[in-house]
């Protein structure tokens, strides 16, 4: 097995074109479990550690008028915890819940998408702001998949076989921002079920994102559209009233009826279904709670 | 984490004598990750050795075709049964299990051929190039299945291991107050530190040296002569660096096959396990299937106890008979009940192999008979710590085998004790996830969380029971070197991280009022150590420890009474002196050795145990008992099912903490292992397949996850035992867990009959 060491994104994109037997690495905390437990033996590694680019973030104009955080697929989670908790603040909560430090400061956004595992940790919240992800070749250059469209099966992707994930573009958040997680123990532990929401006054939106719960990462469009609609509807958003506990049930329900949920060792599919009601529940209740409060503070 | 021992005297101020506290040697090796476990052994021209394992639960073997593996460039042995010069046949009670699968294999990751090559990765993939010719065969995957008629059976006669039947009193007799319930328990890992691994290396003199991680050499020993035709002076054991063993490691894994491929390949061989290997390479706690009623008066005073238990033994018989043992003899709890019927049963079926794991049958039946208990109480409506001081067994008092409980028992005091210790604040808003059900996960901010509080009591048979011939050996030498006294001390005893290496050098100094204490490596030139299992090491190889040390001391004092022209009996060792009856100063140490060692061998036996009436279950079939209780707090987030252990108190009589520090350590241990067989451990086994042979998906506990406890140590001293020591290791494992289920059963209002307690058992979904 060769191991392949490029300094450049250039340099990685030529050995990635050359080497279609090459799996690339980044924090390798999915990839070396597969190699420890001899499941795969690629003809070679790419290793992207050395690639200074994908270690930073950057902030710029987005569309729309906000601010979109462009951020490098290698910023490993501790960073993303530490750094970006005010810009990316759902991120950076499903970051804190990724395995244990040692983990956390290895592992990678890029690394989650790369894998495209429905229990990465990274994906919901990615869904409910509506990121894209920054896909390159040397053959053709760079592309952009929003994250909706980039999850295409059980541990399968949009990537084409000779690109490489440069980074993830997310708006800097317009509102408030949610992760929730539930294992069957207090750290350590990959999800049995997790959800992200996001609120996004700007544009009297809601996002979501559901994990571990469905082939792939997936949203709740009929559960999003339809807060958004009771909420414009009854003059919430620009009230900023109570969020009814029945409105927060009945999004809390349609989240759970977007899963496709299974049966497993770690969890079984009604349980999932109804882990995803309640923390859908409660985490918008919260959201709508900070959101109530960020006006307070405004006046 | 707080902390608090009882009140002690100690002979002399000198740091690491009995009583003392001194550090283990292997601890921060151990937190550094310097520590040189069995899997960092190195030999010079080593190959190594894998095992090829069945996939299936039960199959006959057609024919097995080595052809693909041998023509592997660097393999240089493949082993099969045939390959097996002696019986093909280990196991640590009756030799049932093949060192490698010939005509059957009955589990799934039974071992049924051997690749010894210059590269792991080359043994692994020229071992999957062997094909093996399987007839699938149906097996018996549900233990309440085991014993019907047509069930297929995994050994002939017949899938019943042992049926303890007990009968007291009279069992037919009627109580105004009736509780009865089933309890299901999930099968346990011991999940130790550092897999199964050994160095085989063979010798010049035909025999063969293995370095291996275990728990007791010499009845590896006596297994591996009998399997590779040898006698027991060709077949030298040496322990390696042990992480934990829990019991996982009482029977043989690496050590026949190691030394089969070092002795055909001429080369040193070593196995080295993965998790997911160890997983499949040894022996898991026995599920169990538990149906329980008490009947009482209604002031709630017990009058009978009825409990059917049944353990799934799996496939091979290991140490199930002595799981059944302990039970059934022990399975009703630290009560006083006067009319008993128990019916224990073991059976084979087509599981992975079960055998010992900490606490070894009590774990099961406590979490029946304790959740039985609080079921009593709610009857008699009396409050869950006064119906068991009510019906607490005192010392003096028979148990149910009709044995007298000859030391103390106090479990009436143990459960005032964790009952008055101050409980954890109320939890506050605005309180830090960590401290939340659901931790970081940010799954409440305390939306359905509510507090429940579990009590729970045990008691724990120490050392080997029902007859069994149980001693350790010790051979103590003590010699003057480069001016100072040195004892050495050498025992087979294993150090499985309990500790012992300190306990063995606090007793020499403590005997021999020296301070230079040498461990000898542990290994086969002296005589057996026992197991490091029961909780009997500082009781019996500190006793032959002990012994030894007084027989050393015998020959120096009388060698100093010639010099000094006075009686024997008015000599004493302290501080490399000799000192008369007031402590004078008489002559040095190095003037009575001189130039020679002294150097004596003894063994320590127990008083003896006996086997129990097969009819009633009668008999003392047991040495010493060890009691513990437990008080658990937990958050229950009662809507997604997610807990937090808030607290986890304990009080345990200890009988003389030989090393305090150690004695807390080995109560927080246990208690984190029993508190994760109450809320997450679980060999997940469908069809008779693992299915989570990790350590993603078998979870253990975090420091997330175990609360800081507060720990009280009782010293009542068994007049009966060395130094008044009390067996200490496994009672904490037994009562923490059913005081968790207990709290948790108490926050969500649920029966909760099965552990460990998944979300969606307390969800309802």
């Amino acid at each position: 097995m060769d191991f392949l060491q490029p300094r450049s994104w250039a340099d990685a994109l030529a050995a990635r074109a050359e080497r279609p037997d090459a799996v690339p690495i980044a924090g390798g905390t999915d990839l070396m479990v597969d190699l420890n437990f001899d499941r795969r033996r690629p003809g070679a590694l790419l290793d992207l550690g050395r690639v200074a680019e994908l270690r930073e973030w950057s902030v710029g104009d987005g569309a729309g008028g906000g601010r979109t955080v462009r951020l490098g697929a290698g910023v490993p989670y501790a960073r993303i915890v530490d750094e970006l908790g005010d810009r990316l603040p759902g991120l950076a909560m499903a970051a804190r819940t990724v395995g244990s430090p040692q983990i956390r400061v290895r592992g990678t956004v890029g690394g989650n998408l790369g894998s495209a595992s429905p229990a990465g940790d990274a994906h919901p919240p990615l869904l409910a702001v509506g990121a894209v992800i920054e896909v390159e070749s040397a053959a053709r250059g760079a592309r952009r998949i929003p994250a909706a469209d980039f999850y295409t099966g059980v541990k399968r992707s949009a990537l084409a076989e000779d690109e490489l994930i440069a980074a993830v573009l997310l708006p800097e958040a317009a509102g408030p921002q949610q992760f929730c997680k539930v294992g069957t123990r207090n750290a350590m532990v990959i999800a049995v079920s997790a959800f992200a929401c996001a609120l996004h006054p700007d544009r009297k939106a809601v996002g979501t994102g559901i994990g571990s719960a469905a082939p792939t990462p997936r949203r709740a469009p009929e559960a999003e559209e339809f807060l958004a609609g009771e909420l414009d509807s009854a003059g919430l958003w620009d009230s900023r009233g109570e969020l009814p506990e029945t409105l927060a049930r009945a999004f809390g329900e349609r989240v759970a009826a977007a899963a496709s949920p299974i049966d497993d060792v770690r969890g079984s599919a009604a349980y999932r279904r109804h882990s995803l009601s309640v923390m859908a529940r409660r985490s918008v209740l919260w959201a709508w709670t900070q959101y109530q409060h960020d006006l307070r503070k405004a006046a | 984490m707080s902390t608090e021992a009882g009140t002690r005297t100690t002979a002399t101020s000198s740091p690491g004598r009995v009583g003392d506290s001194p550090l283990r040697p292997d601890g921060t090796l151990k937190v550094t990750g310097e520590f040189a476990y069995a899997s960092d052994l190195w030999h010079d021209d080593m190959v190594w050795g894998v095992t090829l394992r069945s996939p299936h639960p039960h199959a006959r073997i057609r024919g097995i075709d080595l052809t693909g593996a041998l023509t592997v460039p660097g393999v240089t042995a493949v082993l099969t049964a045939d390959d097996v010069p002696g019986e093909n046949a280990v196991g640590l009670e009756h030799a049932d299990q093949p060192v490698l699968a010939s005509e059957f294999v009955r589990y799934e990751g039974e071992p049924v051929a051997l690749v010894a090559a210059d590269h792991p990765e080359t043994a692994r993939r020229a071992a999957a190039r062997i094909r093996v010719d399987y007839e699938v065969l149906p097996a018996v995957t549900d233990p309440r299945r085991a014993m019907d008629e047509d069930a297929p059976a995994v050994h002939r006669p017949g899938n019943l291991v042992r049926h303890l039947r007990l009968r007291r009193g009279d069992p037919s007799v009627t109580a105004p107050v009736v509780v009865s319930l089933d309890v299901e328990v999930g099968m346990q890992d011991q999940a130790f530190l550092g897999p199964e691994s050994g160095l085989a290396v063979p010798a010049e003199d035909g025999g063969v040296d293995l370095y291996v991680a275990t728990q007791w050499l010499h009845v590896d020993q006596r297994q591996m002569c009998l399997a590779l035709g040898m006698p027991a002076d060709k077949v030298r054991l040496h322990l390696a660096g042990v992480g934990g063993a829990f019991g996982g490691r009482e029977d043989l894994s690496v050590h026949v096959h190691a030394c089969l491929l070092a002795l055909r390949t001429g080369r040193p061989v070593k196995m080295s396990y993965g998790r997911e290997e160890s997983f499949f390479g040894h022996v898991h706690r026995h599920p169990a299937w538990l149906t329980y009623e008490f009947g009482a008066e209604r002031d709630g005073t017990l009058v009978y106890a009825r409990a059917t238990v049944l353990l799934d033994g799996g496939a091979y018989a290991s140490s199930t008979a002595a799981v059944v043992g302990n039970a059934g003899t022990l399975g009703l709890g630290p009560y006083r009940i006067p009319n008993v019927a128990v019916d224990a049963y073991g059976v084979f079926t087509n599981n992975p192999p079960c055998g010992a794991m900490r606490g070894f049958g009590c774990v099961q039946a406590a979490f029946a008979h304790e959740a039985l208990m609080d079921e009593l109480a709610d009857a008699v409506e009396l409050d869950r710590v006064a119906i068991r001081q009510l019906n607490g067994m005192r010392e003096g008092d028979r148990n149910i085998t009709g044995q007298v409980i000859d030391s103390a028992a106090p479990v009436a005091e143990l459960l005032q004790i964790v009952s008055e210790l101050p409980l954890p604040p109320a939890r506050e808003d605005g309180a830090d996830l960590r401290s939340l059900p659901g931790s970081v996960g940010n799954t409440t901010h305390g939306e359905g969380v509510v507090r429940g509080i579990g009590y729970a009591v045990t008691y724990k048979n120490v050392a080997f029971s029902e007859g069994f011939d149980d001693y350790s050996t010790a051979r103590v030498r003590l010699e003057m070197t480069g001016g100072e006294a040195v004892a050495t001390v050498h025992t087979a005893a294993a150090e499985v991280g309990q500790g012992l290496i300190t306990v063995e050098q606090q007793i020499c100094r403590t005997e021999l009022g020296v301070e230079r204490v040498v461990v000898h490596p542990k290994d086969t030139t002296v005589g057996s150590g026992g197991s490091t299992s029961a909780s009997r090491q500082t009781y019996v190889t500190g006793g032959a420890v002990q012994a030894a040390c007084a027989a050393v001391r015998t020959v120096v004092l009388e060698r100093a009474a010639r010099i000094l022209d006075r009686a024997a009996a008015d000599l004493r060792l302290d501080g490399e002196k000799i000192v008369g009856a007031s402590g004078e100063v008489l002559t040095g140490l190095s003037d009575v050795l001189g130039e020679d060692a002294v150097e004596e061998t003894a063994e320590y036996r127990h008083r003896p145990t006996h086997a129990i009436d097969p009819q009633t279950g009668q008999g003392d079939a047991h040495v010493q008992f060890a009691f513990s209780a437990h008080r658990a707090v937990v958050d229950v987030d009662v809507e997604l099912g997610l807990v937090k252990v808030v607290a986890l108190d304990t009080a345990q009589d200890v009988g003389r903490a030989i090393n305090p520090d150690a004695v807390v350590g080995q109560i927080h241990g246990g208690s984190a292992q029993g508190m994760g067989l109450a809320l997450m451990e679980e060999i997940v086994v469908t069809d008779g397949h693992v299915r989570n042979p990790s350590f993603t998906d078998y979870l253990i506990p975090t420091i997330l996850d175990m609360p800081p406890m507060q720990v009280k140590v009782l010293e009542y001293a068994d007049p009966h035992a060395p130094y008044g020591v009390r067996g200490v290791g496994e009672p904490p494992t037994i009562s923490s867990g059913p005081a968790v289920a207990a709290a948790v059963r108490a926050a969500c209002g649920k029966p909760l009959r099965r552990v460990p307690i998944r979300p969606e058992h307390i969800t309802g979904t």
